[in-house]
């Protein structure tokens, strides 16, 4: 299992990128090993959401896993290369399979999630 | 029972090649090893094999067990050679079903049945309270395990790792004994592909595993057989079937003798029978790429009406496309109706199907 280190970490086995005031989130390595065979992301809607709240769903062939808003903020963008090949989440989950980005007005919310290391324990 | 998951005789040989393990039915069972979608392939394409040491084993001897099997169950027992397979029910007395499975007549007056885990205890009570003369019926669930092999490759499998056997004919067994090993092989299955599947006593699975393993067959869990199943339109008990839905409401009428002498449920059948089938079970087909259809989602009509709902459903790794089953009313359905599913609040376009959803 890989958690890079450039990323921060939710309890729920999501990943969140920091750059400048916008964060790329989608699910950890972990989560889509856990999962398999994803076929289907319902993708965000744009717009503000509340910190926790649920914004998406990831489903695999075995089962559907609710997407969360890690942070508060505004859903600015949205990944619709995984409508056409959803399995990006399985093959490449730091990068090609990112779920969608919010613009975050407190990067200080973000340095309170979980580093790698902490992540990396809570799976083990 | 109790709460404590009991585990196959495999178990240690599941966990060795990283299986996914979860609860089904009292057991702790892999749902997979690292993907349903290329463990259905493996199946479909070329060989896979399963853990079935879950299903039960319950044998029947004694003078006159024809007779009794034929007023215990909905088929003709009659019909069974030595050595061959039959689907059949257990019925209550309002014709639902108790339970699905398959009876093999091993010599006059011995019979093998093969039920669904959930069941085993519900099948030998209903069966024991009805016993009669010197019959015996003894479970060995508990003693023995099972393994499935199925794809188009399993009879070379199977000739490779006896040495040269052959496997018995469609829906046949042998009872035999390999280097030692006492094994009853079936050529029956639960994917709609060729294939056998090998009862043995539990200390001697991982010998068979190991031998099936080592000719290069896929490991296959759970996953991969209820989607394998479900392409072909086989029922799940449980899900698909209850006490209250009877075989001929499940589509399943060609299993049911009703001509035969008298059987536990059989007046309702046949009352059933006269009167027709309000709903029936039926396949349902998502006409968009989109999120599998899944057990409990409601299917509307186009006006958006309830029509039901799941009984089971996913995605279709042959078809790619999201397939279901569901009880929906005669008058108002049939084959090439639009239906629409409740997906999240969504309603996605699908269409009711012939059966099965899979053909080669």
């Amino acid at each position: 299992m890989t958690a890079p280190d450039n990323c921060r970490y939710t309890p729920d086995h999501e990943w969140v990128r920091l750059d400048g005031d916008i964060v790329t989130i989608g699910i950890t390595d972990h989560a889509q090993d856990e999962l398999s065979d994803v076929v289907f992301v319902e993708l965000p809607d744009l717009g503000d959401v509340d910190k926790a709240s649920p914004v998406g769903v990831v489903e695999s062939v075995k089962a559907a896993s609710d997407i969360y808003a890690p942070l508060a903020g505004e859903v600015v963008e949205v990944n619709l290369d995984l409508v056409a090949d959803p399995s990006m989440v399985n093959s490449d989950p730091y990068d090609g399979g990112w779920i969608f980005k919010m613009k975050i007005d407190d990067t200080s919310q973000y340095e309170a999630l979980m580093d790698a290391s902490s992540y990396t324990g809570i799976v083990r | 029972m109790s709460d404590v998951l009991r585990l196959s005789p495999l178990d240690e040989k599941h966990r060795d090649l990283g299986g996914r393990m979860v609860s089904f039915t009292g057991w702790e069972m892999p749902v997979m090893y690292s993907s349903i979608i290329d463990e259905h392939k493996a199946v479909r394409e070329h060989v896979g094999v399963f853990d079935i040491s879950h299903m039960g084993q319950l044998f029947l001897k004694g003078n006159d067990a024809e007779s009794w099997l034929n007023r215990m169950l909905a088929n003709d027992v009659a019909k069974l050679e030595d050595g061959e397979a039959q689907y059949t029910f257990i019925l209550n007395d309002q014709g639902g079903v108790i339970d699905d499975l398959i009876i093999y007549r091993l010599a006059e007056n011995d019979y093998l049945l093969l039920v669904n885990a959930a069941k085993i205890k519900e099948d030998v009570d209903w069966l024991t309270q009805h016993l009669e003369g010197d019959l015996r019926l003894e479970n060995l669930s508990d003693d023995w395990a099972g393994i499935a092999v199925q794809g188009p490759d399993a009879s070379e499998v199977y000739f490779k790792m006896t040495e040269g056997r052959t496997l018995p004919a469609r829906n046949h067994l042998d009872d035999l004994s390999h280097m030692g090993h006492r094994m009853i092989v079936c050529r029956t299955g639960y994917t709609g592909e060729d294939g056998f599947e090998l009862f043995c006593p539990a200390s001697q699975a991982s010998f068979w595993w190991s031998l099936i393993m080592d000719e290069g067959v896929a490991p296959c869990g759970l996953g991969a057989r209820d989607s394998l199943r479900l392409e072909m339109c086989y029922p799940l008990n449980g899900s698909d079937l209850s006490p209250s839905r009877s075989p001929l409401e499940a589509g399943l009428g060609m299993f049911v003798a009703l001509g035969k002498e008298r059987f536990i449920g059989g007046d309702a059948l046949r009352n059933q029978k006269e009167q027709g089938v309000s709903e029936r079970l039926m396949a349902i087909q998502l006409c968009e790429r989109g999120a599998p259809p899944r057990p409990g989602y409601p299917v509307h009509d186009m006006e958006g009406k309830l029509l039901g709902e799941l009984t089971s459903g996913g995605l279709s790794p042959s078809l790619g496309a999201g397939i279901g089953l569901a009880y929906l009313p005669t008058d108002r359905v049939k084959v090439n109706t639009p239906v629409q599913i409740g997906i999240r609040g969504k309603y996605l376009p699908a269409k009711v199907v012939k059966k099965p959803f899979y053909r080669k």
